[in-house]
Formats: structure tokens, C-alpha cells, sequence
């Protein structure tokens, strides 16, 4: 049981790494095809933290969703706009816009790490269990029935929005 | 293992996310931030949801609200990338500081 413990927490160390580094290069990267292509290494390492977390359904749902079809859709948005290939330097806002956005990202990280600290300190996960499918099904269909449904109009609409929206005439 | 790791790990997510909306200025690229602030909020809400799983076997209320989040992540999306394409479709540009027709 340590054992297991001791190698989820080296794993979880290596892929946070991986996705901090690659979060940090989607918004400095100078290329927006690279920046697309370093987001898929944060949307994949968060996935494969949800199966650290025995979270199996949520996790091949991000991996259908944000890989699957999410990414395409921002490649497309990429391709359609024209954007230059290589590199583009006018990706980003002045100087003095990312030193205060820098600036706010910093207090903000301040804040909710001391709060974060504050109030969980060393709190352990305890047993984790895994999350089987059946069981998130069974929450859904029968807790969260109506909010699964608000979910169903409400994905109808954006359709229906996105096509107005896009088409020509 | 701490529940403060995945909690930290969704703070720095969520603050890069908010770094990249502030000083990026295509209008893609804002998206782009916009989905690691609501993936660091779904590795959050799972976050918790293994927490409370591990002493009540029946809640599962943390997936299901993640899974909501992704949906809601789609729509938004979606209807956000129509919206930069009309943007670009009337003004050859995608430049977020440009769409400046509401101020005075």
C-alpha cells in the first residue's frame, strides 16, 4: 500500500511538472498552432490526474471531449481566422499590460495558496475508492436528473447559436 | 496523498489561465486560457469529490459537476469560436484590443 502511495505521488509530481510547463508555454508561446499543440499536454496530463484521483469516467470523458473534439475545434478557429504560420508578434498585449497581468496571476496565486494552506493544511485523501462508472450514472439519473436535462437545452441552444452565428448569407 | 497537491495544482493552473485572458490579445488565445481556468476548476471539483467519496460511498456529486463544467466548456466553446469567426469575417482581424465599437 505505500509502495502505491509512494509511486502516485512521484507520478503526480511528474505530470503537475509537465502541465505547469506546458500551461506556461500556452500563454507566452509566440506560435498559436504550438500554443494549440501545448494545450493538448495540459488537457492530457489533466486527464491522467483524474485517474490518479480514481476517476475513470471523468477522465476518458476529457480525453473524448477536450482531445477529441474541443482541440479540432480550436485548430479550425486557428485555420479559419488565417492566422500566420511561424511565428507572430502580435500575439500579445504591451509590456506594461503583462507586467500587470503578471502581476494580478501572482496575488491571485497568493491569495488562494495561503487560503488553500489555511484551510486543508495536510488533510490526506484517506482510501481512495474508485468512482465506477455505474455508480456516476446512477448520481445523474436519479440526484441530478433535472440539471442533466438544463444541460441537454442548453447545449441544444449553443448549436443552434454557434450555426446562426457562423453561417454566411 | 495530500488533498492540497490537486488543490495547489488547479490555483496555478487557474492564475496562468488568468495571466494568459489579461495578456494575451488574440481573440483565440484568450479562449485557449479560458479552458485551463475551467480545467483547473475541474481538477478542483474532483478533487473533492474523491474526498468526500472516501468517507460517504454514495456521493459522487464532484464528478457529476465536472462533468457538467466539461458540458458547459463545449457549448461556450463552440458558440466563442463562432463568435471570433463573425469578428474576423467583418474586420480581417482577430485582435481583441480592435473590437473597441462599444467604447465611447
Amino acid at each position: 500500500m505505500l509502495a502505491l502511495l509512494v509511486a502516485q505521488n512521484i507520478a503526480f509530481y511528474i505530470i503537475a511538472a509537465l502541465m505547469v510547463f506546458g500551461a506556461l508555454r500556452v500563454v507566452t508561446c509566440k506560435n498559436l498552432m504550438h500554443a494549440a499543440l501545448w494545450l493538448v499536454l495540459v488537457l492530457a496530463g489533466v486527464a491522467a490526474q483524474y485517474i490518479l484521483l480514481a476517476a475513470e469516467f471523468v477522465a476518458i470523458t476529457q480525453v473524448l471531449v477536450y482531445l477529441g473534439a474541443i482541440i479540432v475545434l480550436f485548430l479550425f478557429g486557428i485555420m479559419l481566422t488565417r492566422a500566420k504560420t511561424g511565428t507572430d508578434d502580435n500575439l500579445d498585449n504591451s509590456k506594461g499590460a503583462r507586467i500587470g497581468a503578471g502581476v494580478i496571476g501572482l496575488l491571485l496565486a497568493g491569495v488562494m495558496g495561503y487560503s488553500l494552506w489555511d484551510g486543508f493544511g495536510k488533510r490526506e485523501f484517506g482510501d481512495l475508492l474508485v468512482q465506477r462508472t455505474a455508480q456516476v450514472s446512477d448520481s445523474i439519473f436519479s440526484t441530478y436528473l433535472l440539471p442533466f436535462e438544463v444541460i441537454s437545452v442548453l447545449l441544444l441552444a449553443a448549436l443552434i447559436g454557434a450555426i446562426v452565428l457562423a453561417r454566411r448569407d | 496523498m495530500l488533498v492540497n497537491q490537486f488543490l495547489f495544482l488547479g490555483a496555478i493552473l487557474f492564475c496562468i489561465g488568468v495571466y494568459g485572458v489579461l495578456a494575451r490579445r488574440n481573440a483565440v488565445l484568450v479562449l485557449m486560457s479560458i479552458e485551463l481556468i475551467l480545467n483547473s476548476v475541474n481538477i478542483n471539483l474532483v478533487a473533492f469529490g474523491a474526498m468526500w467519496h472516501a468517507t460517504d460511498p454514495a456521493n459522487l456529486s464532484g464528478q457529476v459537476f465536472a462533468l457538467f463544467v466539461i458540458a458547459i466548456a463545449a457549448a461556450e466553446v463552440g458558440v466563442g469560436l463562432a463568435i471570433v469567426l463573425l469578428i474576423y469575417r467583418n474586420r480581417q482581424s482577430i485582435d481583441v484590443n480592435d473590437v473597441d465599437l462599444m467604447k465611447g
